[in-house]
């Protein structure tokens, strides 16, 4: 018995080398926490451009783009040293961006600017700019590369971006304040989130039209108080989790009959979230509450809230 | 294949749009019966010129940037009215441009106008009167109003006092009628929230206050007594900065200076908040004033009920303004609607200091069974509006 255990703290030793973490954006502090996913706790804390918001991983997880929004750039990180190796032009005020598929392009929202500016990471110069709604904001690119997706806050549509022309093909109403978009049945529908009107619209990607629409209801919160953001979606595709905003919940949705199945109370105003590799933990983020709460995906319920920084704001996984 | 069907699918679309979108044409027009503003003891904050106008410029703005993606199409043209001007004779032009206008005038004036024949089938917004009589027994169906009366703001600062158990008001009120209106506001929001205004002082003082504040206020508020805060209601902001640190005790200011409830400030941040008033800084080159946000919402909410009804009729519009349907992103953190009993414009009301938003009104706690934003201003059961009805 005594002896087994040299080698089970060896065990344990050599886990934080593969430990897989996520990584939040502290708007308010510039900085990002990094949370160890086998202990729950922040391990790092790292500095970044003023206003860091968007956050996403290179396809090799070798480097990591930040929106450094107030910088007026997108910073790349080495997430191993947690160094700037260089910054990308990104125009005015990224809020969000997206990578597509090919590793290489970045579509990034321009929230003062009514753009979505198109940068190529590899000879970091911008390839295109389209002119979008007032605030853009949410992105997010099809399966296949085809699509890419625009949603503007005020102008209150989702923009659909022809990713070989670069040019839209399609502009489709939402409900009030658009804030993020997601691909999801294999890139067969489109699902974006209405922050003002309260609605999640389900779009058919092939015609471009409204196929469903999913509203909330959060018992003893007001229904102006209900506001989704941010959502992602199970490994099977068959159910959505959605940040509802104040309402400090975030909601469980059968994505095939677009029925609400749960809701699990949250830190305040959550934002965005992520999942663990295996999608057995989900991340939240809450900004106003200034923590991340971890939920337990199978049970459905918060198990363990973790302080950050000042007003997290956008999650991201690195295995 | 797959980007064969996006082209036929663009074709088609903008064939659609262009079939079904050409006709709507959303002219709209400021007009402003100028008004000659008596003198205020401190020149530090001038009236801007273009005050309420570029907030309508860039509401038009955000509208035609949606219009361009809907094949909509809105202009804005503003008319101004020197003192002494032919109100009637304008507003008649204005009219004859189009049935969509903005107000930027005082009550009396904007009744005129929305009685003119002319105006019948127009849809009128006020913003730039707080006036409650407006809202109340001199209403009109043709005249909605995006600036909060001044009893909405008057509520929003009681909800916050009774918050924080400030019970004991006293008032130092102008003698302009803005003040003396503001004031009333004060004491029926006192009285509604359970709070005393114990207490009232008019303000007749015809000295320089930049001189000798620091002699006089503590001598005229030393009289109140024991309090826990005082009201200010000087509108037009001619004595009240001179209060702030003055007093006989050692209390916080509120109202008109101080604590103030508004319905914008540059200090209104979150919500998105900060994105609307960059791009108005970028436009106008100065601070967005509560007139400027009153009049951007005017212009959106046209716009608003344009993009979802794709119709320029004001009858279509204004019944879509009133349904539950409308919902305007206002930068506030809720949804903003129309009353139906008197076409106010439901907002929240940020509690703000000169660098910082404290509170934003409905407070937590303020319930009510149809949308909490009604516990401030005149909700349905105590409306005397007859012409929504």
């Amino acid at each position: 018995m005594l002896r087994s255990l040299p080698l089970l703290s060896l065990l344990v030793l050599s886990e934080p080398a593969m430990a897989a973490e996520i990584w939040v954006t502290n708007e308010k502090d510039d900085t990002i926490s990094v949370i160890d996913i086998a202990s729950l706790e922040v391990v790092r804390t790292i500095p970044t451009g003023e206003r860091p918001r968007g956050i996403t991983f290179s396809k090799d997880f070798s480097r990591v783009y930040i929106c450094a929004s107030d910088s007026d750039t997108v910073q790349v990180m080495d997430p191993e040293t947690g160094k700037i190796l260089h910054d990308l032009p990104s125009g005015e005020d990224p809020e969000q961006f997206v990578l597509h598929p090919n590793d290489r392009h970045l579509y990034i929202a321009n929230e003062d600017d009514a753009v979505t500016t198109v940068v190529d990471t590899e000879t970091r110069s911008v390839i295109a700019q389209i002119n979008v709604g007032i605030e853009p904001e949410g992105m997010a690119v099809s399966p296949d590369g085809k699509i890419a997706i625009t949603t503007s806050e005020t102008t209150n549509m989702a923009h659909w971006i022809d990713t070989e022309t670069r040019q839209l093909f399609a502009n489709t109403l939402v409900d009030s304040r658009p804030r993020h978009a997601e691909f999801t049945a294999g890139g067969s529908e489109l699902w974006v989130s209405s922050e003002i009107g309260g609605t999640i619209t389900v779009f058919d990607t092939g015609t471009q039209t409204e196929k469903g629409k999913i509203e909330f209801e959060v018992q003893g919160v007001h229904p102006d108080r209900v506001q989704p953001v941010g959502f992602e979606f199970t490994a099977d595709e068959k159910t959505a989790f959605v940040a509802l905003g104040p309402s400090n919940h975030v909601a469980v949705v059968n994505a095939e009959t677009l029925e609400v199945e749960d809701y699990i109370l949250v830190g305040r105003r959550v934002w965005h979230m992520a999942f663990s590799p295996d999608k057995s933990l989900l991340f939240t983020t809450n900004g106003v509450s200034g923590d991340v709460t971890v939920i337990d995906v199978a049970k459905r319920e918060a198990i363990k809230s973790i302080k950050v920084g000042r007003f997290p704001w956008g999650a991201a996984l690195r295995p | 294949m797959q980007r064969r069907n996006l082209g036929t699918c663009l074709a088609g679309l903008v064939l659609a749009a262009q079939a079904a979108l050409a006709d709507v044409n959303v002219p709209a027009v400021y007009l402003r019966q100028e008004v000659d503003l008596p003198p205020t003891l401190s020149n530090l904050d001038p009236v801007p010129g273009d005050l309420g106008e570029i907030g309508a410029r860039l509401g038009l703005a955000d509208n035609m940037t949606t219009g361009s993606f809907l094949g909509q199409s809105y202009a804005l043209e503003v008319i101004s009215i020197p003192v002494g001007g032919d109100l009637i004779a304008s507003a008649r032009n204005a009219l004859e441009q189009s049935p969509f206008l903005i107000l930027d005038a005082p009550a009396s004036d904007q009744l005129t106008v929305a009685d003119l024949p002319e105006a019948q089938s127009a849809l009128l917004f006020n913003a730039s009167s707080a006036d409650m009589n407006l809202r109340g027994e001199d209403c009109r169906s043709n005249l909605f109003h995006t600036l909060p009366s001044y009893q909405m703001r008057s509520d929003a600062l009681m909800q916050f006092a009774r918050f924080k158990k400030w019970e004991s008001l006293p008032l130092v009120a102008g003698t302009h009628p803005q003040d003396k209106a503001f004031a009333e506001a004060l004491r029926q929001s006192a009285a509604k929230f359970g709070l005393r205004i114990e207490g009232e002082k008019s303000w007749v003082f015809d000295a320089d206050m930049r001189r000798n504040a620091s002699q006089e206020v503590p001598l005229f508020t030393q009289d109140f007594g024991d309090y826990d805060i005082l009201l200010i209601a000087d509108e037009l902001h001619d004595f009240g900065r001179y209060i702030a640190y003055n007093t006989w005790q050692p209390r916080p200011v509120a109202g008109s200076e101080g604590l103030v409830p508004t319905a914008w400030a540059p200090v209104v941040e979150q919500w998105g908040a900060a994105q609307l008033q960059s791009r108005f800084h970028d436009l106008a080159a100065r601070p967005m004033h509560p007139q400027d946000y009153a009049a951007w919402a005017a212009m959106r909410s046209i716009g608003e009920a344009v993009t979802r009804t794709n119709s320029d009729d004001p009858a279509v519009l204004r019944a879509f303004i009133l349904s539950e349907k409308f919902e305007l992103a206002g930068f506030k953190g809720r949804p903003l609607s129309f009353r139906s009993w008197n076409g106010q414009l439901r907002q929240p009301i940020p509690l703000v200091t000169p660098r910082a938003l404290v509170a934003q009104a409905p407070l937590e706690g303020y319930l009510h069974q149809r949308n909490e934003l009604d516990t401030l201003g005149l909700d349905e059961p105590e409306s005397a509006c007859e012409a929504f009805r």
